[in-house]
């Protein structure tokens, strides 16, 4: 496994279809929001790959950076609080043929949905999951979220939180995640390498984004960031040893890695589901038709 | 009209519903009508668990109130079970096991002490293998032929090592002459007459109707009386190119049935109540993105936790209530195996239709018990239609464009030039968010008003097109049974009874419960005289539906709550009241 974040490029071919770009809509995040960085990454990371539009969905749940799938020109759906994961399974086994990648935020996807997380990690289905992890609920105005900072106060937490915050990157490893990754929304064309790698890594890839709430992080902000990220592509780090992951993901305070924590290849779900190997199942026939000896067994 | 029926019980873990279902697949192979039982609890072992087989010449739908002869493996099943034995009754039993005097059973019912273990032990130290002679001496008793009974055992070994099968058949036949050698015999039993029937539970027929209907994703989370729906796909997933997915939970199943629909996949997931309720958020966002999927609850009785393994119609309000705000949807019961095959086809053309989550209520008697089928009721040749149909068009693609029906062209991911964003939130035709930036300005507000219109005007697509109310019986009685569901099949006994001491009866009942074509059902209450509303559970909640939609009243009410099945003699002792 190479030991660099930085996805290798696929040989271009001349797209018959429209690649993704934009959409026509703006997006609706505070000037200065760390999503911006994220939204622009997907883009790149998608145009980089050449993936034609019509292939790829976009799945979100409910938060500021649910929104994301509006702001691209793919196809995208905007589901309910925490359920974007389940969703985008759905849709990739629907068709395992598309390009399907989940958005959302911690509140969403370590609070609420943090099941369906655990779950997709250890199934491997090949999906990639951008979190735009800002250590808040932004949407709701400011409350604490599982990766809020131990004595944070927030409008739910007035004198402090209370609960040890959520490791995503430690969590992911436990789970059984083959691809995991931080990246930081301040540094565009790193974050862009790792969405680019986790799309093209075979199984369930998944990429923590630290995405600063300008409004009601004062804690965690860019600045925070800026003084603290290393990049675990220049530090010897190997990614392919997941003891070595694990060391690294429990670094925190004055230097906090980001970049490619592990890879690995397993079969994904996709590959072991035997229905799924004859092709995509939405192309599949369907139906009883001419299949009478089913009803044998009932005799 | 000649029935007989057969009640095993023991201990869970005792084997009963195999002994149950050798019996009553051996009455289905001899073409009888067959209606099977299965009675159970939520342990593994221990307990106390029974399985009724009942057979007879002409259609019979429910377990009826009688058995003729009981296969009591222990003592506790002869205490709770005598009293039901009609004249000429037999109690099979190993004296081994426990000892019976004819002073212990109600006069006039015969005991049959059969040495079942040491027949056992002829062959193998394992005492499971006492089942097979009890079930060869009940089977000589019921009339069914050996031959019949031994090829039932056999096949139920499927591919299992020749000694288990001939340890089983041989001793079913030293049971079935064991018996035979003791004179015994039974007035009711019934000749072979024509075709084997197909045995199948309501869920094996909803598995079925799914297949046929084309679905090609079901999601599951194991929940009582619902999960044998999952196993029957499970096991044909190969075969059918099914994929079947065990999910972390309902949210998730609920979730990931909509995304495989969204992709272009017919899609279903089934759960019993306390699933049903994780799943509504989701079935909401099916609704608000217009989705189309099917759910199935097959209803326990609650509330809560409630009676696992016990039967309860108390999940229509659940099903009507499901999801925050106003979506269409549909709700069908099918009443009988037959009827939920074919109704889960309807579910999924409903579904489709109209783009919206179709709802299929049963409940553990439905969903669990056994019927002989008729293998000409169940045609599986449903035309499955190509989902691709909307064509690119320029740039002016609108997911969710306002029509008469309130049905929109749809397109799936894969399909260029028709990219688009389905969503929970309210939008405007295009799938663009009108939630946030845009809420609460005049024309936020009046596409607010218009995508709200467009989906709930479906409702009046989907009561044309739901299965209209059904009647039963002579055209005109001075009593009418409305019933639904599983609650059917007994009232259809009872009618039977009913008619034989000289008292006209007939029934309305709905395979369709929402929503409900207003004159259709109106005009069919104006052919009544007097109804009974037979429902189980408390409060009657599909007569307070048909009260609140369209004014119908119901004084006389048949509820029933105590977890277990209408029984036949239940509601005519009622209807009697009532005449």
């Amino acid at each position: 496994m190479a030991d660099s974040a930085v996805a290798p490029i696929v040989a271009p071919t001349t797209p018959q279809f429209p690649i993704v770009g934009k959409s026509q809509i703006k997006p609706t995040w505070c000037p200065g929001c760390g999503d911006y960085g994220v939204v622009a990454s997907v883009e790149m990371a998608l145009k980089r790959l050449k993936i034609p539009s019509k292939d790829v969905v976009i799945v979100s749940g409910i938060g500021c950076s649910s929104n994301l799938p509006h702001f691209l020109s793919s196809y995208g759906f905007h589901g309910i609080h925490g359920r974007s994961i389940p969703l985008a399974e759905g849709i990739r086994w629907g068709n395992h043929e598309l390009t399907v990648i989940a958005t959302g935020g911690d509140g969403d996807g370590f609070g609420i949905g943090a099941g369906h997380f655990i779950h997709a990690m250890r199934r491997n289905v090949k999906l990639t999951y951008v979190t735009m992890d800002n250590q808040i609920y932004g949407l709701t105005t400011g409350q604490a979220s599982p990766t809020s900072t131990l004595g944070q106060k927030t409008k739910s937490t007035p004198t402090g939180v209370i609960e040890y915050p959520l490791d995503p990157i430690a969590l992911a490893l436990a789970s059984g995640a083959t691809y995991v990754a931080r990246g930081f929304s301040g540094d565009v064309k790193h974050l862009t390498d790792l969405v680019a790698g986790g799309i093209q890594h075979k199984g369930f890839s998944f990429i923590d984004v630290f995405s600063p709430c300008v409004t009601y992080n004062k804690v965690n902000t860019f600045d925070f960031f800026r003084q603290r990220v290393y990049k675990l592509e220049s530090s010897g780090h190997n990614p392919s040893d997941l003891s070595a992951a694990f060391q690294r993901s429990l670094e925190w305070g004055d230097k906090i890695p980001i970049g490619l924590f592990y890879s690995v290849d397993r079969p994904t779900y996709e590959d072991m589901e035997e229905v799924l190997q004859v092709g995509p199942l939405v192309h599949q026939p369907a139906g009883l038709k001419g299949r009478e000896s089913v009803l044998d067994e009932f005799i | 009209m000649k029935e007989i029926a057969v009640r095993a019980g023991g201990q869970a873990g005792d084997g009963i519903a195999s002994i149950g279902e050798s019996i009553s697949r051996s009455f289905s192979r001899m073409g009888l009508h067959v209606f099977g039982l299965n009675a159970y609890q939520s342990v593994i072992r221990g307990g106390h668990v029974w399985y009724h087989s009942r057979a007879s010449e002409v259609p019979v739908h429910s377990q009826g109130d009688h058995a003729d002869i009981l296969y009591a493996l222990d003592r506790q099943t002869v205490d709770l079970h005598a009293h039901i034995l009609r004249q000429h009754g037999t109690v099979v039993f190993d004296p081994e096991k426990f000892p019976l005097a004819t002073t212990d059973v109600p006069a006039g019912i015969q005991l049959l002490a059969i040495p079942t273990l040491e027949i056992a032990r002829k062959y193998t130290s394992q005492s499971v293998l006492q089942n097979a002679a009890g079930i060869g001496a009940s089977a000589y008793l019921a009339g069914i032929p050996l031959d019949i009974v031994q090829k039932v055992l056999a096949d139920s070994f499927g591919r299992k090592a020749g000694d288990v099968v001939s340890w089983n058949t041989n001793a079913c036949a030293d049971g079935y002459r064991f018996a035979e050698g003791k004179g015994l015999s039974h007035p009711r039993a019934l000749a072979k007459q024509g075709q084997p029937k197909l045995l199948m539970t309501g869920n094996q027929a909803i598995a079925l109707g799914a297949a046929a209907a084309g679905c090609k994703f079901l999601v599951q989370y194991p929940m009582t009386p619902a999960t044998s729906i999952m196993h029957w796909l499970a096991a044909h997933s190969r075969a059918l190119g099914v994929v079947v997915k065990q999910s972390e939970d309902e949210l998730a199943s609920m979730n990931m049935a909509i995304g495989a629909s969204y992709a272009g996949v017919r899609s279903m997931t089934a759960s019993s109540g306390g699933g049903f309720a994780l799943m509504t958020e989701a079935l909401g966002m099916a609704g608000m993105a217009e989705v189309p999927v099917v759910v199935v609850d097959a209803a326990r009785a609650g509330p809560s936790t409630g009676l696992p393994t016990k039967t309860e119609q108390g999940d229509l309000n659940l099903l009507m209530g499901a999801g925050q705000g106003e979506w269409p949807r549909a709700v069908l019961a099918p009443s009988d195996p037959v009827e939920a095959y074919r109704l889960t086809v309807t579910a999924f053309e409903l579904a489709e239709k109209y783009q919206t989550p179709v709802l299929v209520l049963t409940d553990f008697h439905l969903a669990e018990a056994m019927e002989g089928v008729d293998r000409s009721k169940i045609d599986l040749n449903v035309p499955v239609p190509s989902l691709f149909t909307v064509e690119p068009n320029g740039h002016d693609y609108r997911r969710y464009l306002d029509t008469e029906s309130g049905v929109s062209p749809r397109a799936f991911p894969g399909q260029a030039g028709l990219n688009h964003i389905a969503l929970s939130d309210e939008h405007d035709e295009f799938g663009h968010d009108v939630s946030d930036i845009l809420a609460g300005t005049p024309n936020a507000t009046a596409v607010r008003v218009k995508m709200m219109e467009k989906r709930m005007r479906k409702l009046k697509g989907l009561a044309k097109d739901l299965p209209a109310p059904v009647w039963e019986g002579p055209a005109d009685a001075p009593l009418t049974f409305v019933a639904w569901g599983s609650t059917v099949g007994a009232v259809r006994d009872a009618m039977k009874l009913l008619e034989e001491n000289g008292k006209k009866t007939n029934l309305l009942r709905f395979p369709g419960l929402y929503p409900l074509d207003p004159d259709v059902v109106r005009s069919a209450f104006a052919r009544t005289h007097k109804t009974l509303l037979v429902e189980g559970n408390y409060s009657g909640q599909f007569g307070l539906l048909l009260r609140g939609e369209m004014g119908v009243e119901f004084p006389f009410r048949f509820l029933k709550y105590d977890g277990e099945p209408f029984y036949p003699h239940q509601i005519v002792e009622r209807a009697e009241e009532v005449l």
